[in-house]
């Protein structure tokens, strides 16, 4: 798999806590990070810029959050201008970091949220009514129940700012909503059956999965554009980066079609059998597909077969979700389980157990996970570094209604419910990230700034070709390109050859025969085998007897008879 | 319990009246900007194909001479005046912003070889084929259009020799000025003749260029292939330097005031250090005829040079190839290029009797940019410069579409020295091991240095 790259080496180190180190007396201190010399780079900047008020324990981990991977090595370069060139560098890099960890105070002013229990209390005690009552009247608003009993389940969807809201009814029914105003902007009944939908780049325009075809309609509800060339889909992703619709369907295939020009970029065939599962990675637009045979699978629209294949569950794959950072994912399986991977690593960490199957889950920006089953929502705090005992938050459907699709809204303390009986918006304290950036998504957009957004939205695409694993690789250079191991994979197979061929000479008649050569095998095996057993009790022995003469030395003549 | 959510006021993110400026809000943490390196990878390229089409370097041509324009000065303290000789004796006074012609001095018969303006720009020297050289007084500076039509000037002075000049240039502090010829003289402007004299070997002069910051010390270059320093506190000159090939002009790196750069009969342009003459700082390759002029931007970062090939190349002052090239259908040999006071503009006076103007950077914005504009032009360059070594940017930013002549020379001359490199690498193959030297490039050009 891939190796962990830079940035996942510096995830860690902020794994490991400065608080502990701060705990250590100052002398200590001094003495371990002295031979640091960033941390001498950073005290001698601090020192350059008196105003500042924060030492340089609180700011370097923030430093650390701005920083892209490590500082790099210019010691075994020998040309001059070059390790003059990338000193200069990197030296403005961690300028820039410096720069924007100090700004922070000023420029990410809004605390997020947050909810604490009393002494004796848990946070998961807490009724959505308790929370409500205790939170500001506008964000109170924020929490609702649509009841629509007959179109149902719905699916539900933010755009990326978290401003708008788009549902789509299992019968049909389709409505973008302003959902903080509760304005409806537009309703539909496409009278189709209605699997998933998804906005596209904004709230101007977005697609549904129909029976038979996606559709694309735009935000007065006007059928767009009816994508012919794939049919009876089930699940729908957009990556916004690159202006791609994915989508899956009842016969296992995968189709990425590009929003802006229309051109069908991929088009391959899972071999899995139909795939409800679909969700994209935030971090490097990687999409992975839940199967029936509880396997995984990552995709991007560069590779006919799966980068990566793995076993989840021992049952269906129901849902899986990413962590924003990259690092994580989460899985979910008919056989009832929650599983949470590394996926740098590609390795499980943690495997919690539910109660019955989970429909849904999601991941907010700040790392709660919810994760809907039946008719309730569990919402977790920090459960993928550590397994967690309890939940952080925990809310019950009203009527029983089941869930379908749950969704963090971005940029607020909201989760959206989509369910049998309707839609639900529950109150999560902490779930989102509190600082937006205008350039990245704006809730207040106006209609000129929307506009100007998506000139640039275009212009700022990202091709297809730049979906790896890890995209903090693009650009770098290829330490072993793919010339050089076929190159080795060559000499390999000459060498082999030759070895082959020598062997070949050995050949005598009657050598050749199956049993004999099984025998011979067992034969060897077990030389090799008794031979090793032979090394080790002869290594015990000689332990034996070194401990014996060890003995003999400090011990006093009158006791020697009580040593055996 | 303690409860707190994100809870936003449309208020305090929006701006009240629509003539306020709209708040911007900025979160710089890399989890909200996935995908980072990708992304400007994308925006180096489309920055890089932005600046294809927006290349459009060729501003105008300054079109009264009636024949091939021979040499060109600019004006130390008017960014907008620019001097011109031309090969039937007309010299020209121009106003670059409106491309007029200001005034004419009148006098010389047979071409005019050198012009040069003193560091105060009142004064103007002229020399050439018919043995005098003249000095006159520039016209006082005008702002905004010229009125009253051209000027006919009269000579100040008149310096008569035996010989005829090939060029002249100011000392940056006194008033006096170098011409070159037959030999090298240093003429006072109170006297007829010449302060100073001096002579190494009996070949001409063509070129005199006097260092902005050691004012007494200037360099010529001699068509016996040399390159010589002269020092004027001293009776005798200092080094030569020969070379394989005439060098036909240099400049001296405004900034680093011991280097200069000589452009050469070779098609290459040579730097060197006034102090360590046994071999180049760096040859800049590209030209595939005779290098006729060189001018550096007062930078010093980049330089110009004007070639026999019929186009203008912009070099870095370090760097092997150039960065750019400018041709035209019409532009016959270029015999002189100027780089603009303010390095924005590029002036190439060629064969065809025309003065052309260049901008330095191909697809730059002129005129006043507002502060968001500039700071989009430093965030796409930075880009670029960041990914410039990715094949898609690096071919898009690289190519440039040769004139026919020149596209099938350049090919001949690589394929002259791949052949020269592979004959001398089978020589050196089938020869005894060590008696075979190798000889650095910035070397080899070098035939002697005399003290």
């Amino acid at each position: 798999m891939v190796a962990p790259g830079g940035k996942h080496k510096r995830f860690f180190e902020v794994g490991d806590s400065d608080e502990n180190k701060s705990d250590e007396g100052p002398k200590k201190q001094r003495k371990e990070l002295d031979p640091d010399v960033e941390k001498r780079l950073i005290e001698a900047k601090v020192k350059a810029l008196p105003q500042s008020n924060e030492n340089t324990d609180t700011i370097k981990p923030k430093i650390r959050k701005y920083n892209r991977g490590e500082r790099l090595s210019v010691k075994g370069l020998k040309d001059k201008k070059l390790k003059s060139q990338l000193k200069t560098k990197e030296d403005l890099f961690e300028k820039s970091a410096l720069t924007a960890a100090k700004v922070e105070q000023w420029l990410l002013p809004s605390e997020g949220g947050a909810l604490e229990a009393d002494d004796g209390e848990n946070t998961y005690d807490y009724t959505q009514e308790d929370i409500v009552k205790n939170v500001d009247i506008s964000s109170a608003h924020k929490a609702f129940d649509l009841r629509l009993p007959d179109l149902g389940p719905y699916t539900i969807d933010y755009t990326h700012s978290g401003r708008y809201a788009l549902i789509g009814g299992r019968k049909g029914h389709l409505a973008v909503i302003d959902w903080k105003t509760k304005y409806l902007m537009m309703e539909t009944q496409v009278k189709e059956t209605t699997r998933d939908i998804k906005f596209l780049h904004n709230e101007q325009f977005f697609a549904a999965a129909q029976s038979k075809y996606i559709y694309i309609y735009d935000k007065k509800g006007a059928e767009v554009h009816c994508l012919k060339e794939f049919v009876a889909p089930l699940k729908l992703e957009f990556l916004r980066h690159h202006f791609l619709l994915v989508s899956t369907n009842k016969a296992g295939v995968l189709h990425y079609q590009d929003t802006s020009t229309g051109q069908i970029v991929a088009n391959y065939s899972t071999r899995l059998g139909p795939c409800r599962v679909l969700r994209a990675n935030p971090y490097n637009a990687v999409v992975s597909l839940g199967h029936s045979n509880g396997t995984v699978t990552l995709w991007t629209p560069n590779m006919g077969t799966p980068l990566v294949r793995m076993l989840c569950h021992r049952g269906a794959v129901t849902s899986t979700a990413f962590d924003m950072g990259g690092s994580y994912m989460v899985t979910a399986g008919a056989d009832a389980r929650i599983k949470v991977w590394d996926i740098r690593k590609m390795q499980a960490l943690h495997s919690y157990m539910a109660f019955q199957s989970t429909k849904s889950l999601d991941v907010s920006q700040k790392g709660l996970l919810a994760v809907g089953s039946g008719s309730t929502i569990e919402i977790w705090k920090d459960a993928f570094q550590v397994k967690q005992e309890k939940p952080y938050m925990k809310h019950k459907l009203f009527q029983n209604s089941t869930i379908q699709d749950l969704s963090f809204c971005p940029y607020e303390d909201v989760v959206g419910i989509g369910h049998t009986g309707g839609v639900t918006s529950i109150l999560v304290p902490g779930s989102g990230e509190p600082n937006f950036d205008s350039f990245v998504a704006n809730p207040f957009q106006t209609v000129k700034q929307r506009h100007e957004a998506e000139v640039h939205a275009l212009l700022d695409k990202l091709q297809p070709q730049t979906i790896m694993l890890d995209p903090q690789k693009f650009g770098a250079v290829d330490k072993n390109p793919r010339k050089n191991l076929r190159e080795q994979e060559e000499e390999e197979d000459e060498s082999k050859k030759i070895q082959g061929q020598k062997k070949a000479k050995r050949k005598t008649k009657g050598r050749n025969k199956v049993g004999k050569r099984m025998a011979k095998k067992q034969l060897e095996a077990f030389g090799t085998k008794r031979s090793i057993i032979r090394e080790q009790q002869q290594q015990q022995k000689q332990m034996k007897g070194a401990l014996v003469k060890e003995r003999e030395e400090p011990l006093p003549r009158a006791l020697e008879r009580f040593a055996s | 319990m303690k409860v707190r959510v994100i809870s936003r006021s449309e208020e305090a993110f929006t701006r009240e009246r629509s003539q306020d400026v709209t708040k911007v809000f900025r979160n710089l943490d890399p989890r909200l900007h996935p995908m980072e390196r990708a992304q400007e990878y994308t925006r180096a390229l489309n920055a890089v194909k932005l600046d294809k089409i927006f290349a459009k370097p060729f501003i105008g041509a300054l079109s009264d001479h009636r024949d091939g324009v021979s040499c060109m000065a600019k004006n130390p303290s008017r960014l907008n005046c620019l001097v011109s000789g031309a090969m039937d004796g007309d010299v020209r006074l121009w106003d670059l912003a409106y491309r007029k012609t200001v005034a004419e001095f009148p006098g010389h018969n047979g071409a005019v070889r050198g012009v040069s303006i003193s560091s105060d720009g009142d004064f103007l020297v002229t020399c050439g084929d018919d043995c005098t050289a003249r000095l006159w007084e520039l016209p006082a500076a005008e702002i905004g259009e010229v009125s009253g039509g051209v000027k006919h000037c009269e000579p100040v002075m008149v310096f008569q020799d035996k010989n005829s000049f090939r060029a002249v240039d100011h000392q940056w502090e006194k008033k006096v000025f170098a011409t070159a010829g037959a030999n090298v003289s240093v003429w006072d402007y109170n006297r007829s003749e010449a302060m100073t004299s001096f002579s190494w070997g009996s070949e001409t002069v063509v070129s005199v260029k006097f260092d902005p910051a050691e004012p007494d010390v200037f360099v010529t270059t001699g068509s016996d292939r040399s390159i010589c320093l002269y020092d004027l506190r001293m009776n005798t000159p200092l080094r030569k330097l020969v070379m394989q090939t005439r060098t036909n002009a240099v400049a001296w790196n405004p900034r680093e005031p011991f280097n200069f750069t000589a452009a050469n009969e070779d098609c290459n342009c040579y730097t060197y250090d006034m102090r360590k003459l046994k071999f180049a700082k760096c040859i800049h390759k590209d030209h595939v005829s005779a290098v006729m002029d060189v001018d550096f931007s007062p930078t010093g970062r980049e330089f110009v040079t004007g070639s026999y090939d019929r186009t203008v190349r912009i070099f870095s002052y370090n760097g092997g190839h150039s960065r750019e090239i400018y041709h035209t259908k019409r532009m016959q040999r270029v015999f002189s290029v100027r780089f603009s006071g303010d390095a924005t503009y590029v002036m190439s006076g060629s064969d065809d009797t025309n003065i052309r103007l260049w901008k330095a950077k191909a697809s730059e914005q002129l005129g006043v940019l507002l502060p968001r504009e500039r700071a989009k032009h430093e965030y796409l360059d930075a880009v670029k410069q960041r990914y410039k070594h990715l094949d898609e940017v690096k071919r898009i930013d690289r190519h440039r579409q040769l004139p026919k002549a020149v596209f099938k020379a350049k090919k001949l001359r690589q394929e002259m020295t791949e052949a020269a490199r592979k004959k001398e690498s089978r020589k050196r193959a089938h020869s005894a091991p060590g008696s075979m030297p190798r000889e650095a490039a910035r070397k080899k050009r070098i035939v002697a240095e005399l003290e």
